[in-house]
């Protein structure tokens, strides 16, 4: 035993981290792990009640407003720009990430307000979303939306949609609240004291992540 | 990774360990808010987990000795509990509502506030930073609000014990419609509510606690404690941590999705109800999907709490036979397994609820699998102990004790994995009598162990010899005595969770057995009075632990002095050069982690 030890990889030996990941880095890994079940839990119910109902509402016909157009008929318009603006954040972020890693402050800073704004952006989004589709009647526990096959549909398109989305924009709204305390922590340079940015990579990792979940709530209730 | 980033890392590792050491040498000052209350020393948190668990073992146990009283008494009047009780015990009679309102507490109270949190919570805590050779976690910050969550989750679920309409009364699993709709029975009013923001805090003092446990195994282990070299007690907490991070985030979402069944008008759970004559409009959920989430954390929930356990048990066995482990590898492996399988068993809780059958023959298949690394794991412990120069300290007992029960309640684990016989077994005593056994007797006993084993290490004071020992046979004896007359019960059909049984002629002839069964309970919960009187006399007044190593075990914590501070280890940490199982080896009669490895030394 302790010889097949001695001739063991010198990363898991002991001493140091097997990934050469600081243990923050790690628990945030982890954590988003923890945080992908949580979501998978949300979204296999969701597909669980949807399956088992004979008739669903079409999404085209219910995400079909767009801010100041009116009345007209734009499926997935709106949406498809919300996805567009949590991607782009996503990639300032990588920006900032990046600026990081040359040791670079007012760069990290800049793309960091980048990422805050966009943030901030796809909230005032779903903002929107949400009031347009109250105002249609929808609620939690309401649902005026008609099945796609033309039969009157139980309120769980509604419960689920604004239970998912909603739970997911706690997620960013906490990502937006958590990067400005890092955009100012950077800004007064505690980062630049500490030697380095790693606290802009963990909730850089974090915000990638909500960017993905959002991608399969996209996914299975915008596009299916 | 770039170089610089590598160097970065590497400072960022070393700086916890030198601002430990200082604190050690006494630079830091304490108070006695910071030492003992919110104290960031995974010593102290261990402690506090160890004493709120203990807290909520005795309530928890008082509860099930009350409604052990109506099971076997259920003609009798005992105007005390009315004085304890209240409305709840009118005329000295416990009500129907209350006796449900008790058992829910029961089974919420033992498997998550005694079993998980004050088991894992303790023992992961207070092992990992001393057997990996670390200051401290990786986070103690967070290590402590992990501790608070808990404690937060305690007050609210204590305060539900106070409310008018009573704490929630539809069992530990919490089944809507019951527990979603107020109206259905009291305990379901705020009484659940609380129990929901009580368990929801808890889920995030179990995710908090299970990173650092993670990170720490990882990142932390001193030079050459190598993954394989690590005590068993370390991969079992580790497998433990991993189990709860990915399993209880589910429950937290079934837990959402039911708050908003209950007050915001969704119908996730509901669908077709009929409630006092009234429809509801609840229309399309479906009651079976709670059950799924519910049964996703439910199963690992059990290995969360029993993987602790067995660590402790192997660890111990292993030093009071003075033998090493047999088989280590396939002791590690066995623990994957069973935490691999956890999570692909979960619906043999659901065989009878209308699960398809040919779905259910799968969860049958993967069921049984697990007795393949339990018996693995049972005979590595029966041959741990086989020629071993035994010591039967109360620890050792207790760590036996546990072998014994898992086999016994293990056993019976294969009646009730076969979806056929569960059609008859489903809710009835056998199943009480088979998770008592194998998870909730067991994993005390292995709690026990770890208590009695390291109690010098916490607390340098030894544990009183004597009532030890009468803890442990009384407890032992009891339960079987307890539990082993319910397989009879629960085989002739008697249901589970039943007020009262008098109306069925077909179970009459078990009213003296379970009389029976209440007197023994009672006499077992004494017993561990006994216990919790030595726990805190022995704190102030036992025995004095004079040396460094007093149990001869091999693993880094017996390295400490005999009180470590915050920080553990007054200089350097020492390096690891050998696994933690050299017993008896070249005539030695143990041989210390930290000793390095000799020119002339034998091969394993």
């Amino acid at each position: 035993m302790a010889q097949a030890a001695a001739v063991n990889t010198k990363w898991w030996s002991g001493g140091k981290s097997p990934f050469n990941v600081e243990y923050g880095k790690l628990m945030m890994w982890y954590f988003l792990m923890s945080d992908a079940f949580t979501f998978g839990a949300f979204l296999i119910s969701y597909g669980t009640v949807r399956m088992s109902s004979i008739s669903w509402p079409d999404p085209n016909k219910v995400f079909n407003s767009f801010p100041l157009a009116g009345h007209a008929n734009l499926p997935l318009v709106f949406v498809s720009l919300m996805t567009f603006i949590l991607i782009v954040s996503s990639v300032t972020m990588v920006l900032a990430v990046h600026e990081g890693h040359h040791g670079n402050r007012k760069g990290v800073v800049k793309w960091m307000i980048w990422t805050i704004i966009g943030g901030f952006a796809f909230l005032g989004c779903q903002a929107w979303e949400w009031h347009h589709l109250h105002d249609q009647g929808a609620w939690w526990g309401r649902n005026p939306f008609a099945n796609a096959d033309g039969t009157v549909a139980g309120s769980n398109f509604a419960n689920f949609f604004f239970t998912i989305t909603g739970f997911h924009g706690f997620h960013v709204f906490s990502g937006v609240v958590i990067n400005i305390i890092v955009t100012i922590m950077a800004w007064r340079g505690v980062f630049e004291r500490r030697g380095h940015y790693l606290m802009i990579e963990k909730i850089g990792l974090y915000w990638h992540f909500v960017d993905l979940v959002w991608v399969f709530v996209f996914l299975f209730f915008y596009l299916v | 990774m770039s170089s610089e980033a590598t160097h970065v890392q590497q400072q960022t590792l070393t700086v916890p360990h030198e601002t430990h050491v200082e604190i050690h040498h006494g630079h830091h000052h304490e108070t006695f808010l910071t030492k003992y209350v919110f104290s960031q020393d995974h010593k102290t948190i261990a402690k506090q987990f160890l004493i709120t668990g203990m807290f909520w073992a005795l309530i928890g146990g008082l509860f099930s000795v009350i409604f052990r009283l109506q099971l076997g008494f259920p003609e009798a009047k005992f105007p005390w509990l009315e004085m304890l009780l209240g409305e709840w015990a009118k005329g000295g009679q416990l009500q129907a509502e209350a006796y449900y309102a008790l058992v829910t507490m029961h089974g919420t109270v033992l498997v998550f506030f005694v079993l998980t949190a004050g088991l894992s919570g303790t023992f992961s805590n207070f092992l990992i930073p001393l057997q990996v050779g670390a200051r401290d976690m990786a986070s103690p910050f967070l290590n402590m609000l992990s501790y608070w969550f808990f404690f937060t989750a305690s007050i609210v679920m204590l305060s539900s014990l106070f409310v008018q309409t009573g704490p929630f009364s539809g069992g530990w699993t919490a089944y809507p419609p019951l527990s979603a709709l107020g109206e259905a029975s009291p305990g379901s009013k705020v009484g659940m509510d609380l129990w929901l923001v009580s368990m929801a805090l808890f889920v995030v003092s179990s995710l908090l606690g299970g990173l650092n446990y993670i990170a720490t195994v990882l990142n932390m282990r001193t030079k050459g404690m190598s993954m394989t070299r690590l005590p068993l007690t370390i991969w079992a907490f580790f497998f433990t941590a991993v189990l709860g991070v990915l399993s209880f985030p589910v429950l937290l979402s079934g837990f959402i999705l039911l708050i908003f069944d209950r007050h915001f008008g969704t119908s996730f759970y509901l669908s077709d109800i009929y409630i006092n004559g009234q429809a509801l409009p609840n229309e399309g959920g479906s009651a079976i999907l709670y059950q799924h989430l519910f049964w996703f954390l439910g199963h690992p929930e059990v290995y969360i709490i029993l993987l602790p356990a067995m660590g402790m048990a192997s660890e111990i066995l292993s030093v009071n036979s003075r033998k090493p482990i047999f088989g280590y590898m396939a002791m590690v492996g066995s623990l994957f397994a069973i935490t691999i399988l956890a999570f692909l068993v979960w619906a043999h809780h659901m065989f009878v609820t209308g699960l398809n059958p040919f779905l259910g023959a799968f969860f049958v298949l993967l069921t049984l699998l697990i007795a393949v690394p339990s018996a693995i794991k049972v005979f590595n412990w029966l041959t741990t102990l086989w020629k071993g120069n035994i010591r039967f300290t109360p620890a050792m007992l207790f760590a036996m004790g546990f072998v014994s029960l898992f086999i016994s309640g293990g056993l019976t684990g294969i009646f009730l994995g076969n979806s056929s016989l569960d059609i008859h077994l489903h809710d009835t005593y056998f199943v009480i009598a088979h998770f008592h056994i194998v998870m909730g007797v067991a994993s005390m006993f292995g709690m026990f162990a770890g208590i009695y084993h390291w109690y010098p290490k916490m607390y340098s004071r030894y544990l009183n010899n004597t009532l030890g020992y009468i803890h442990f046979w009384v407890t032992m004896i009891g339960a079987y005595l307890i539990f082993w007359p319910m397989h009879y019960e629960g085989l002739a059909g008697m249901p589970r969770r039943y007020y009262k049984f008098d109306i069925w002629e077909s179970f009459k002839h078990f009213g003296t057995l379970n009389q029976f069964i209440s007197i023994v309970s009672i006499i077992v919960f004494l017993a561990q009075i006994l216990f919790l009187v030595n726990f805190f006399y022995s704190i102030w007044k036992g025995r004095k632990v004079t040396t460094q190593n007093p149990w001869g075990a091999n693993t880094l914590e017996w390295t400490t002095p005999i009180t470590p501070g915050h920080g553990n280890w007054s200089g350097e940490i020492p390096e690891v050069h050998r696994w933690a199982y050299d017993y008896g080896k070249d005539g030695k009669e143990f041989t210390t982690q930290t000793t390095p490895v000799s020119a002339d030394e034998s091969k394993h």
